[in-house]
C-alpha cells in the first residue's frame, strides 16, 4: 500500500523544493492523512509556518513497511480550522502545539490547552487569553466527581534529581482513574532560536535538546544539514555514529533496568547497573571525551577517529563489561518477586498505542515494530540491522524485557562495528544549504524516533526548525497506561516509560 | 538468594579510592584549558570572535577565557584553528566565586572551604536538594551518578535528599527556564537556613548554550547567591565532586 496521491514522497535523503510542493486546500489535506492514517501510516511530525496569506501547515507521514518513503503535505489556514484530533487522536499535541505558538484554533478540538506554557510566536493572539507572564501550570485539568474521589497533584519539582513536570492524577482511593500531565517547565525556546541558522551554537544547541540523547540528536541534524547541502557522510562516519548511538542505548537501558529494579526493591540490580551504566558512558567518553558524546557528530561526519589501539582497548572493556551486563540484568529477570511486580502493570493495549502514535521502545513493547533503523535506515543500518525487536503484552515487563533483549543485540553491534571498521575519510564538506527547500532528519535514539524537519530560506538559512522527540508522543502513552493502576505505582511505571521532559518542552 | 550472592562476588567492590587515589580520565576529556600566551593581536581577535558563546574575551593584551560560558566543545575554533589555548585533562575546575572562573593569567583559584561557622555545620554531614531549571538530563545524569557505587557520595557525609526542608544545599541545574523560575525560588524559599547555593554545569552559571533563547534567563545571576560554581557541559562527576570536597575542606 502506498500513500494517497496528494502525497509529494521522497526518501529521507532527498530534499523537496518547496516550490514543487502542492498547496491543498484543507478538506483534501485533511482526507488524505486521514486516509494515510486508516491505512497504517503515521504523522511523525506537523508544524506551521507563518506568512503573509495565512497559516500554512506541513505534515510529514511514515509507513513502517520497509520501503523508506516518507510522505508530506501542505495546506494553509485562517484563524480557525477544523481540529482533526476528533478523528486522529495522535495528533492532539501537534494542534495543541500550533495553536498555542501560532494563536490559531482547531475547532472542536476536545483537550485544547496550552502545551508549554509560553506566548505566542511573533505577537499573535494567545487563545486562553493569559495575561501578562503566562504561568506554567495554570489550566484546567479534567476532574473526577464523586465521593471518594480525590484528585493528587505532584510536581513539578520531584523527589529525586529529575527533570521537573506536573502530574495530576485523579484517583478512586488507590486507583488512578486518570492521569493528566502538564509540562513545559523546562522550554528553553528553542525552536525560535534556531531560527536563522544554522550559526556556531546550532550544533551544541541541538545536543541538548536531550541530553541523554546528545548523539542521537545531534546525527538527526547532522543528516538534515547533509541532505540540504546534497552530500552524505562517509561510511566511516557513519559507522562511528551508530557506534555512538549505541554506546548511548546500552549507557541508558542499562540505567533503566536498574532504576526498575530500584523501584520495586531489588537492590542487586539496582546497584551493578548503576555503575554499569557510567562504564558505557565512558565508553563514549573514550571515544570523544565527552560521557553524553558531545561534539562526536557534526554534519560532514564525525570530529573523532579511532585507532587500533583504542579499538583494541574497547574491545577489551566490552569483553569484561558483556558477562557482567548479563549477570546484572538476568539476575533481576530471573527473580520471581521482581517479575510479580513487572508483569500485568502498567499495560498499554496495542491499539491505544497506534491511536495515540507512540514510537520507539514503548511502541516496540506493544507489538509495533517502529524503529528507523528497519523501516527507514540509512546505509549502514541498510546493511546492519535485521529486524527490530519487539514484545507483546504492553506492560512494564515488556517495557523491561525489551530493553535486556535490545542491551544484548547492542552489544553485539558494537562488537561488529569495532571490527569491521572500514577505512577512509572522517568526513566531508558540507556545501551550502539549497534554498527554499524542506529536508528531514530522522534517527532511532534509544527512546525511539527523532525526527527534524527545516525549511530553508532564499538564502538556505532555517526559516523554521521543527523537532520531534520521541517523548513528545508518548508522554500520551505513559497517561493511558495509567489508568486502572495503583498510584502506588506510578514511579515504576515512569521509569519503564524513561521520558524526556527537555525533549517535549523544546 | 545462592545466584544473588555469586553475582554479587563477580561484581566485586568497585568504589574508588578518590580522592586518596586520583581518578583515571578518558584520554580525550577535555578539562580545564591552558591558554597561549603567545599569540598575535590578530590570532587573538580571530580566537575571540570564534566563540560562538562569547567564553572567550581580552585583558591587559591577553587572552581571557570565561570558564562558566566555556561548553569544552570538542571542535572549539579557538583550540582547532587559531591554536589559542589546549584542553588538559585537568578536571579540578569549581570555584567560590564568578569572577574566579575569568581565567587569564594561567592560574585557576580552585575552591576554598566554607567558613568555619558553616564548616562545623555542615562539614561532616551536608544535605543537596536538586532542581533542574531547564537542565537537558545530562548535569542531572551526573549528579546521580555520584550516588552509585563507584563514587558512594555517602561516605563523605553527602547525601541528595528529597525535600527542601532537610536540605543544606540547593544544587541548580539548567539555564533557569522563565517557567521553572518560580518553582526554583520557592524550593530556596522552602529551605532553613543557612543555607548554600551550588550552580552546576554551564547552563546554571551562565546559560550554556542558551544563552540566546528568550525563555531562560542566562542561568542563575542574580536570582540566588552562588556559594560554588561547577563549570562544564556536561560536568564530569569528578569535577562536581571535587568541588563538593574542596566547600567541605576535605581536599
Amino acid at each position: 500500500m502506498s500513500f494517497p496521491a496528494t502525497a509529494c514522497c521522497f526518501t529521507p535523503n532527498q530534499r523537496v523544493a518547496l516550490a514543487d510542493l502542492p498547496l491543498l486546500n484543507y478538506a483534501d489535506f485533511a482526507a488524505a492523512l486521514l486516509q494515510t492514517v486508516a491505512e497504517g501510516g503515521r504523522i511523525a511530525s506537523y508544524f506551521g509556518r507563518p506568512t503573509a496569506a495565512g497559516l500554512e501547515i506541513f505534515a510529514l507521514a511514515l509507513r513502517d513497511d520497509r520501503r523508506g518513503r516518507l510522505a508530506l503535505w501542505r495546506t494553509r489556514v485562517g484563524a480557525e480550522f477544523d481540529a482533526l484530533t476528533p478523528l486522529c487522536p495522535q495528533l492532539h499535541l501537534f494542534e495543541r502545539e500550533l495553536a498555542e505558538q501560532y494563536g490559531v484554533r482547531p475547532v472542536g478540538h476536545p483537550w485544547l490547552k496550552p502545551v508549554r506554557f509560553h506566548r505566542p510566536w511573533g505577537g499573535a493572539v494567545d487563545l486562553w487569553d493569559r495575561k501578562g507572564a503566562c504561568s506554567c501550570g495554570q489550566m484546567d485539568f479534567y476532574q473526577v466527581e464523586g465521593e471518594e474521589v480525590h484528585e493528587v497533584a505532584v510536581g513539578p519539582v520531584h523527589a529525586g534529581i529529575i527533570e521537573p513536570g506536573h502530574f495530576r492524577f485523579q484517583c478512586h482511593g488507590e486507583e488512578v482513574l486518570h492521569l493528566e500531565i502538564s509540562l513545559g517547565y523546562q522550554h528553553r525556546g528553542l525552536e525560535p532560536d534556531l531560527i536563522g541558522g544554522p550559526q556556531g551554537r546550532t550544533p551544541y544547541q541541538l545536543e541538548a535538546v536531550a541530553g541523554d540523547s546528545s548523539i542521537a540528536q545531534a546525527t538527526a541534524y547532522a543528516e538534515l544539514v547533509e541532505t540540504l547541502a546534497g552530500i552524505s557522510a562517509p561510511p566511516r562516519a557513519l559507522q562511528l555514529r551508530a557506534l555512538g548511538l549505541e554506546y548511548e542505548r546500552l549507557a541508558n537501558h542499562v540505567g533503566d533496568v536498574g532504576a526498575l529494579a530500584g523501584d520495586v526493591g531489588f537492590l542487586p540490580t539496582s546497584s551493578f547497573c548503576g555503575r554499569l551504566r557510567g562504564d558505557y558512558l565512558n565508553l563514549s567518553a573514550e571515544l570523544c571525551g565527552s560521557r553524553f558524546g558531545r561534539g562526536l557528530v557534526r554534519p560532514g561526519g564525525v570530529v573523532f577517529d579511532l585507532d587500533d589501539a583504542l579499538i583494541k582497548r574497547m574491545c577489551e572493556r566490552l569483553a569484561i563489561l558483556e558477562p557482567e551486563t548479563r549477570g546484572a540484568i538476568d539476575l533481576c529477570f530471573d527473580t520471581p518477586s521482581v517479575l510479580a511486580r513487572f508483569e500485568g502493570i502498567g499495560c498499554l493495549r496495542t491499539e491505544d498505542a497506534e491511536a495515540l502514535g507512540l514510537v520507539g521502545l514503548p511502541a516496540r513493547a506493544c507489538g509495533l515494530a517502529r524503529d528507523l533503523r528497519q523501516n527507514y535506515p540509512n546505509s549502514f543500518w541498510a546493511e546492519n540491522f535485521g529486524d527490530c525487536l519487539t514484545e507483546d503484552s504492553g506492560d512494564i515487563f515488556a517495557r523491561g524485557n525489551l530493553r535486556r533483549r535490545e542491551i544484548y543485540a547492542a552489544l553485539a553491534q558494537v562488537n561488529q562495528i569495532l571490527r569491521r571498521l572500514t577505512a577512509g575519510p572522517l568526513t566531508r564538506p558540507v556545501a551550502a544549504l539549497a534554498p527554499n527547500s524542506l529536508a528531514v532528519g530522522l534517527c532511532e535514539g534509544w527512546r525511539g524516533e527523532l525526527v527534524h524537519v527545516a525549511l530553508t530560506d532564499d538564502a538556505g538559512r532555517f526559516e523554521r526548525y521543527k523537532i520531534v522527540d520521541p517523548s513528545f508522543h508518548n508522554w500520551s502513552g505513559l497517561a493511558q497506561a495509567l489508568r486502572g493502576q495503583q498510584i502506588s505505582d506510578f514511579p515504576l511505571c515512569n521509569k519503564s516509560f524513561n521520558l524526556s521532559y527537555c525533549g517535549f518542552d523544546l | 538468594m545462592l545466584s544473588i550472592l555469586r553475582e554479587r562476588l563477580r561484581q566485586g567492590h568497585r568504589t574508588s579510592k578518590y580522592p586518596k587515589i586520583e581518578p583515571t580520565l578518558a584520554g580525550r576529556f577535555r578539562g580545564l584549558p591552558q591558554l597561549n600566551e603567545e599569540l598575535s593581536p590578530q590570532t587573538r581577535q580571530a580566537a575571540i570572535a570564534s566563540c560562538p558563546f562569547e567564553a572567550l574575551s581580552e585583558a591587559d593584551e591577553r587572552l581571557r577565557l570565561d570558564l562558566g560560558r566555556c561548553l569544552f566543545c570538542a571542535d572549539c575554533p579557538a583550540v582547532c584553528q587559531h591554536r589559542a589555548m589546549q584542553f588538559t585533562g585537568d578536571y579540578r575546575l569549581a570555584v567560590r566565586r564568578r569572577e574566579d572562573l575569568l581565567l587569564h593569567d594561567g592560574t585557576l583559584r580552585r575552591a576554598d572551604q566554607l567558613s568555619d561557622k558553616l564548616l562545623r555545620l555542615f562539614g561532616r554531614s551536608i544535605k543537596l536538594r536538586q532542581v533542574s531549571a531547564g537542565g537537558c538530563n545530562a548535569c542531572e545524569a551526573d549528579l546521580n551518578v555520584l550516588s552509585t557505587l563507584l563514587f558512594d557520595l555517602g561516605r563523605f557525609g553527602i547525601q541528595f535528599v528529597a525535600s527542601p526542608r532537610h536540605a543544606d544545599g540547593l544544587v541548580v541545574t539548567g539555564p533557569v527556564t522563565e517557567n521553572m523560575r518560580e518553582a526554583l525560588l520557592a524550593t530556596y524559599a522552602a529551605m532553613p537556613e543557612p543555607r548554600l547555593v551550588i550552580a552546576a554545569g554551564a547552563c546554571a552559571i551562565a546559560g550554556g548554550p542558551f544563552r540566546t533563547s528568550n525563555q531562560a534567563h542566562q542561568g542563575i545571576g542574580d536570582l540566588l547567591p552562588v556559594d560554588l560554581y561547577i563549570p562544564g557541559c556536561p560536568f564530569h562527576p569528578f569535577t562536581a565532586l571535587d568541588g563538593f570536597l574542596r566547600l567541605l575542606g576535605k581536599i
